[in-house]
């Protein structure tokens, strides 16, 4: 499996030589200064007869920060999908995998190395730009979410999940073509989560069904309501709850963190959907 | 396994739904032979080479690389391999790219810089070792994909197409650089439909028609000597037909060609016709070219 390593770092430097990381890295620096300016405006909200009180200053920021992350999480999907649905194809129609492929390296070893650099690049922007942006909210309105490293570990996962659709499906279709499905797949996902909470509000099985499924078949909403989880206070949580279910149709709210057999389950779609590519791949003729 | 040939193939063959890409393809190509495949374009060559690198399977039939079953995975660490259609890593530099290579060949970690200058100067690029492939041209991308074939002293060296983007300075490099691989006992197996480069350098050929071999052996086997055109009059048809006793007849009338005659009997064909009453106005040797046999050979099939 060195190979795979091989593969992996062939990846990873592609991703990292190539413009879009840069003007990546180069927008999330921005981003990341323009709503450290945004935050530190908080506190000025208040009127000179009642100024904002810490605990309004942290549940205003609380919200806020959602709503930064979810964008946050939405670039890192997107990204995801820009780097793993031509990760194969590109190199299969362009010709470059003719040389690499002749080589005594196994497709298993070939796809899963794709797919470790997917991963090490996900790691590689996602970690520093969340907490930077996490630290920067910190340093200008002294509010920290409750959970980081969920968090942190919860739209890493998300992006894992889209990243290894994506090279499934570069496995057998074009870049652009694997791209727009993945991305619709996960609006989809996204979309039904909303609708599964709606059917939770009005108690109807079969929107709830709806929701149920499309968490199982693409968990990346699920993972995505693990992420809002893990940025919200107690008393917010504890607000939401005393509204009833109306709020579970909220895609910027969730009231529980996703169970531990949830969490199985993901990993195992992972690995599942990883081995589908590498079945895929093995009887593609290049 | 040192004795076994470096390609044996029984009936490989390709298909694609109703298209034959290739049909039943039987060869065997010994140790340390320079090999033309030789065919027009859509013929199956790159097919075949595919097949023969498990690139792609087989519909049916089977085939050995070095004595072992087809995309052995240790046998293709003695293979270098120069793709038709081909592409590097733009983002990395050549060194880069050889060094890629060097590992992915299993090559000792030691090795690798001897391995990659070593490569870097026999194919010209010693001067670009640091330069990103995407500035290449295709020509020297051409050659960067040789120098990738090279490494870690293949046994066999499956080129394809190698000169399609090479001016004649870079042909004439490549057929020194082939020259030299079978000198050292490397086996090459050229893809090719340039039949002036093949007849150059290989020692043996195949040439292939619409997925099948149409012939195969010796250059010389497959040439057939030399012939000669003369022009002569006043010989019956049973004077001319016996004139077949020189070699391969072809009776166009005034014209006579004489396939397989062998030079130093070309007065001894011309002393015949004076000697039964003919008159001789032109007598052209021909020195018959690869080209030539080609074009017979696909002349008749189509």
């Amino acid at each position: 499996m060195t190979l795979a390593l091989a593969i992996a770092r062939l990846q990873l430097q592609e991703l990292l030589r190539r413009r879009l990381f840069l003007a990546l890295l180069v927008l999330t620096a921005a981003v990341i200064a323009l709503t450290t300016w945004g935050f530190s405006r908080i506190p000025t909200l208040g009127s000179p007869g009642r100024p904002i009180s810490t605990t309004e200053i942290a549940a205003v920021a609380s919200q806020l920060l959602i709503l930064v992350m979810f964008m946050f999480s939405f670039v890192l999907a997107f990204s995801a999908v820009f780097a793993g649905a031509p990760a194969i194809s590109s190199e299969v129609e362009s010709g470059i995998s003719l040389a690499l492929l002749a080589r005594p390296i196994t497709r298993t070893e070939y796809v899963v190395g794709k797919w470790l650099g997917l991963v090490a690049t996900i790691l590689f922007y996602a970690i520093p730009a969340a907490s930077f942006q996490m630290l920067f909210v910190r340093l200008v309105v002294s509010y920290t979410p409750p959970r980081p490293i969920e968090f942190l570990a919860f739209v890493i996962g998300e992006a894992v999940v889209i990243a290894t659709l994506a090279l499934l499906l570069s496995t057998r279709l074009a870049g652009m073509v694997g791209g727009v499905a993945t991305l619709i797949a996960w609006g989809a996902a996204w979309m039904a989560g909303i609708v599964g909470g709606v059917g939770a509000f009005f108690d109807n099985a079969t929107l709830t069904h709806v929701g149920t499924a499309s968490k199982l078949l693409l968990p990346t909403d699920g993972l995505w309501r693990g992420a809002v989880w893990s940025l919200e206070p107690a008393s917010i949580i504890a607000g939401a709850r005393a509204a009833g279910p109306a709020a579970a149709g909220n895609p910027f709210f969730a009231p529980d963190a996703p169970p531990t057999a949830y969490l199985l389950w993901c990993v195992l779609w992972i690995a599942a959907v990883l081995a589908l590519a590498v079945w895929s791949f093995s009887r593609r003729e290049v | 396994m040192i004795d076994a040939p470096a390609i044996r193939t029984h009936d490989l063959a390709k298909r694609y739904g109703d298209i034959t890409a290739l049909a039943g393809l039987t060869m065997t190509i010994p140790r340390g032979d320079i090999f033309g495949f030789l065919g027009p374009n859509g013929a199956g060559k790159t097919t075949a080479v595919k097949l023969l690198l498990g690139l792609v399977a087989p519909t049916s039939g089977e085939g050995e690389i070095l004595g072992a079953s087809i995309g052995d995975r240790d046998s293709r660490r003695r293979i270098g391999y120069l793709p038709e259609l081909f592409r590097y890593q733009s983002w990395l530099t050549s060194r880069e790219v050889l060094a890629l290579h060097c590992e992915l060949a299993g090559i000792d970690r030691a090795a690798w810089p001897r391995e990659t200058e070593d490569a870097l100067a026999v194919v010209g690029l010693a001067d670009r070792a640091t330069s990103r492939v995407g500035t290449f041209s295709k020509g020297m991308q051409q050659r960067l994909g040789l120098g990738v074939a090279l490494l870690g002293a293949p046994d066999l060296v499956i080129l394809d197409e190698p000169t399609s983007a090479l001016d004649p300075v870079g042909r004439h490099d490549v057929r020194e650089i082939i020259r030299a691989l079978a000198d050292r006992g490397t086996t090459v197996f050229l893809n090719s439909h340039l039949l002036t480069e093949v007849e150059q350098v290989c020692r043996r050929v195949a040439i292939v028609d619409r997925g099948r071999v149409v012939a195969e052996g010796t250059l010389d086997e497959l040439l057939g000597g030399d012939s000669v055109r003369v022009r002569a009059t006043g010989l019956a048809r049973e004077q001319r037909a016996a004139l077949a006793r020189f070699g391969q007849l072809d009776d166009e009338g005034e014209w006579l060609v004489v396939r397989g005659i062998r030079a130093e009997s070309i007065p001894d064909l011309v002393a015949e016709i004076v000697r039964a009453g003919g008159r001789v106005y032109a007598v052209e040797p021909r020195h018959e070219s690869l080209e030539d046999r080609f074009l017979t050979l696909l002349g008749q099939r189509h």
